[in-house]
């Protein structure tokens, strides 16, 4: 009978779509997998160590700490996996494994979980934990072994004025960090997230553009060898360094994004710009991770004066 | 043509699939029928019958308490049992009308009636308030008032709310299918009562049948025009439909009046056309029954004041035991905690499931994606001001445009944190409208 019936009651709407955090997280884990895949086949086994040590290190930390505080363990939401991989991709295979792990879990604990766990941290944890690592390790973190041999990476070059192959930059035959140096399989991972819905193009896209042009106008004034908007000086910059892996992966992350559709504009735009000035005039050739941090910590500004209309008073359009 | 509609919004799964195919059936009930007093935005309406009095079908029980206000009519020939507060669908007390229905379905002798031609304005106004005629849709709000804007010369749109982009919901679809003859000439009328106006039939493109018949009878006319519209939800949202078919905005503080609009949807323009060409009363409706609990889901033509449960029995009853019952769209819907209410001049469907998603999902930390931002047809940020109503920062949230939310919910559909957003806003939204009424 009917009057039998245990109902549940609750306010509108009554269905929901089925994507949850944990599906996104897992797929920019997929999206990453790529450029892992690449970085291994690059710098072999060390890379894999590598990952490992920062992927699991990280999901240990966010276990550790919520088990130990007794909140609600969210470790299968991927997030930490993502912070995890995203870091070891960010170190060069050359470093000891046990650096990442250390970095992992001042990621984890320090900019995520102190600061109140996922969507409560201003700064991207991956990239507080790379800067925490470059202060604290300036040798170890910034010496890129390629084939046996320690060498300057392509920006290093471009910086001191040589000529470098762009055609091994794209594919990422190249050193760097495990998963930086191939445009390629970056590109690939992005492509996935754009079909799927995960990223779109307003920071990525200004952050590429406004950065292309920067580096157009003022490659001359730090080089006066290069001539203004030279195309072969562009894509050099755009495919050295970490602004692929920045603009896709960390740049677009979320929680230390604006929320507001003219803010990302900006925020991309200000990417574009602190990571030409660092690339350019700054004391080493990469920019990226700092540029991105700065830009994070902006977020809140940004987002109070790029509110958006509402419909009805200007917002419809 | 690119075509119309409004930035923001969202896809849910629109199960029209399960009733859109099914004619519609003629319900008959039996025993009891409860006319609630309120069924429309205003003042309540005042019994006119006793109790122990013999009602006909078509005959008033309830006169207008106000000018926003509406009449109600018997819709079945029968006996006053009782007049005494009854739970309505929204799950409120209401002072309610019961009659026992004899079966006979004896009718009143209706009013003669005029050719639409030889109608005044003022007489089609008395007709269609004296009919008890709300906006069907979902609001209430009594049409004679609608149509009474105060300056009727400044009205260049009337707008048949033809999209129905809540899911399930078929019962409009219907009615443009087996009836778009009355439709047109609920148009027609209200037409007549503004004589600057164009007609529009917004329809969603994913009824494309309607839009091809709505067109082929309105091909004479030159008053009229039919615009597809994108499907998308909310398209049928006030402010949506009046954008995508006339690119005016109107904010929470306007009237659709304020941009030169009059908005009713298909239920209610037919309803006009009943009272206008036959004068017949505000006294059935069209109401889906459906959702994945539901035996034979379909679409019916119900006297009011007939029990949701017979309904339900009507379309077979439920094959399994339903966890949630939505009076509604379940995307602005009301869930129920009985089905012993009656149908009502705003009811336009009853959705049974098996499951209840809501309570499957579990909120977790927002994660700031912006999904909620992208899918607000308000144009808000929704997460934020989610926040703020949840530490009763009243004065953020207003400063923040808090209360030009619509409550579509779209936010909460999409939101893969699964976070009760606008559950949150529309409370808050409650407390500030309350408190700037105080002021």
């Amino acid at each position: 009978m009917l009057s039998d019936i245990k109902l549940k009651m609750s306010s509108s709407p009554h269905i929901r779509s089925k994507t949850t955090s944990a599906n996104i997280m897992l797929m920019v884990t997929i999206a990453l997998l790529p450029a892992a895949a690449f970085g291994v086949y690059n710098f072999k086994l060390p890379a894999l160590i590598m990952l490992i040590s920062t992927t699991v290190s990280a999901v240990l930390t966010e276990y550790i700490y919520q088990k130990l505080m007794h909140k609600k363990i969210t470790v299968n939401d991927f997030s930490a996996v993502v912070t995890g991989l995203l870091l070891g991709l960010n170190m060069p295979a050359s470093a000891p494994w046990w650096m990442g792990a250390l970095g992992s879990v001042f990621g984890i604990l320090v900019v995520k979980q102190l600061f109140g766990g996922l969507g409560q941290n201003f700064m991207n944890p991956a990239l507080g934990a790379r800067c925490f690592l470059l202060i604290s390790f300036t040798g170890q973190m910034t010496n890129f072994i390629y084939d046996g041999v320690s060498g300057p990476t392509p920006l290093a070059l471009l910086k001191s004025g040589e000529s470098v192959d762009t055609m091994s930059m794209l594919i990422g035959t190249i050193p760097g960090t495990i998963g930086e140096t191939s445009v390629f399989a970056i590109i690939i991972g992005a492509i996935f997230l754009i079909l799927m819905g995960v990223i779109d193009l307003r920071i990525p896209g200004t952050y590429i553009a406004v950065f292309a042009v920067f580096v157009g106008i003022f490659g001359h004034f730090q080089n006066p060898d290069i001539g203004f908007f030279d195309p072969q000086y562009i894509t050099a910059h755009l495919c050295g360094g970490g602004i692929m892996l920045g603009a896709w992966f960390m740049a677009t992350d979320y929680v230390t994004s604006p929320i507001t559709k003219t803010g990302q504009l900006v925020y991309g735009a200000l990417l574009g710009i602190l990571t030409g000035l660092f690339r350019l005039f700054g004391g080493s050739a990469e920019g990226v991770s700092y540029a991105i941090i700065i830009s994070n910590l902006l977020v809140p500004l940004i987002e109070r004066v790029t509110l958006p209309k509402p419909f009805g008073k200007g917002g419809e359009k | 043509m690119a075509l119309l509609t409004f930035k923001g919004g969202v896809h849910p799964d629109d199960g029209k699939s399960l009733a859109k195919d099914k004619a519609i059936v003629e319900v008959k009930p039996k025993g009891e029928l409860v006319f609630p007093v309120s069924q429309h935005i205003g003042a309540p309406a005042a019994p006119v019958v006793a109790v122990g009095d013999r009602v006909l079908k078509g005959q008033k029980i309830a006169e207008a308490g106000g000018f926003v206000s509406a009449p109600v009519y018997a819709s079945v020939s029968g006996t006053v049992k009782a007049i005494e507060p009854r739970f309505n669908p929204t799950g409120s007390k209401v002072n309610s009308i019961i009659i026992e229905n004899d079966g006979e379905y004896e009718e009143v002798e209706y009013p003669a009636v005029k050719s639409l031609e030889e109608m005044t304005k003022e007489e089609i106004l008395n007709a269609i308030g004296e009919a008890g005629i709300v906006g069907m849709g979902g609001a209430g709000f009594p049409t004679r008032v609608k149509l009474s804007p105060k300056e009727p010369d400044k009205i260049e749109y009337i707008i048949a709310n033809c999209a129905e982009c809540e899911p399930y919901i078929t019962a409009d679809y219907r009615r443009m299918i087996e009836m778009p003859e009355e439709l047109v000439g609920g148009m027609r009328a209200v037409l007549k009562l503004f004589d600057n106006a164009k007609g529009i039939f917004g329809v969603e493109d994913n009824k494309p049948d309607c839009i091809a018949k709505l067109k082929e009878l309105t091909k004479d006319e030159p008053r009229m025009e039919v615009l597809a519209l994108k499907t998308k939800y909310p398209q049928g949202g006030e402010r949506q439909l009046i954008y995508a078919t006339t690119g005016r905005a109107i904010n929470s503080a306007m009237l659709p009046a304020d941009a030169g609009c009059v908005v009713d949807n298909v239920e209610t323009m037919i309803t006009i056309n009943r009272a206008i060409t036959e004068g017949k009363p505000s006294m059935e409706r069209v109401v889906t029954v459906s959702g994945n609990a539901v035996n034979e889901p379909g679409n019916f033509k119900v006297p009011f004041g007939t029990n949701q449960a017979e309904l339900v029995e009507a379309a077979g009853g439920f094959k399994t035991d339903p966890q949630k019952i939505i009076s509604g769209g379940p995307m602005m819907g009301f869930s129920m905690f009985t089905l012993d209410v009656p149908v009502t001049k705003t009811s336009s469907s009853i959705l049974g499931f098996t499951k209840d998603e809501v309570a499957e999902h579990e909120p977790t930390a927002c994660i700031n994606c912006g999904r909620c931002v992208e899918a607000c047809p308000s144009r808000l940020i929704p997460s934020r001001l989610a926040d703020y109503a949840e530490r009763h920062d009243e004065e953020t949230f207003t400063k923040h445009e808090g209360l030009e939310c619509m409550e579509c919910g779209s936010c909460s559909f999409v939101c893969p944190a699964k976070r009760p957003l606008k559950q949150a806003i529309g409370s808050m939204r409650k407390i500030a409208l309350a408190n700037r009424k105080k002021k």
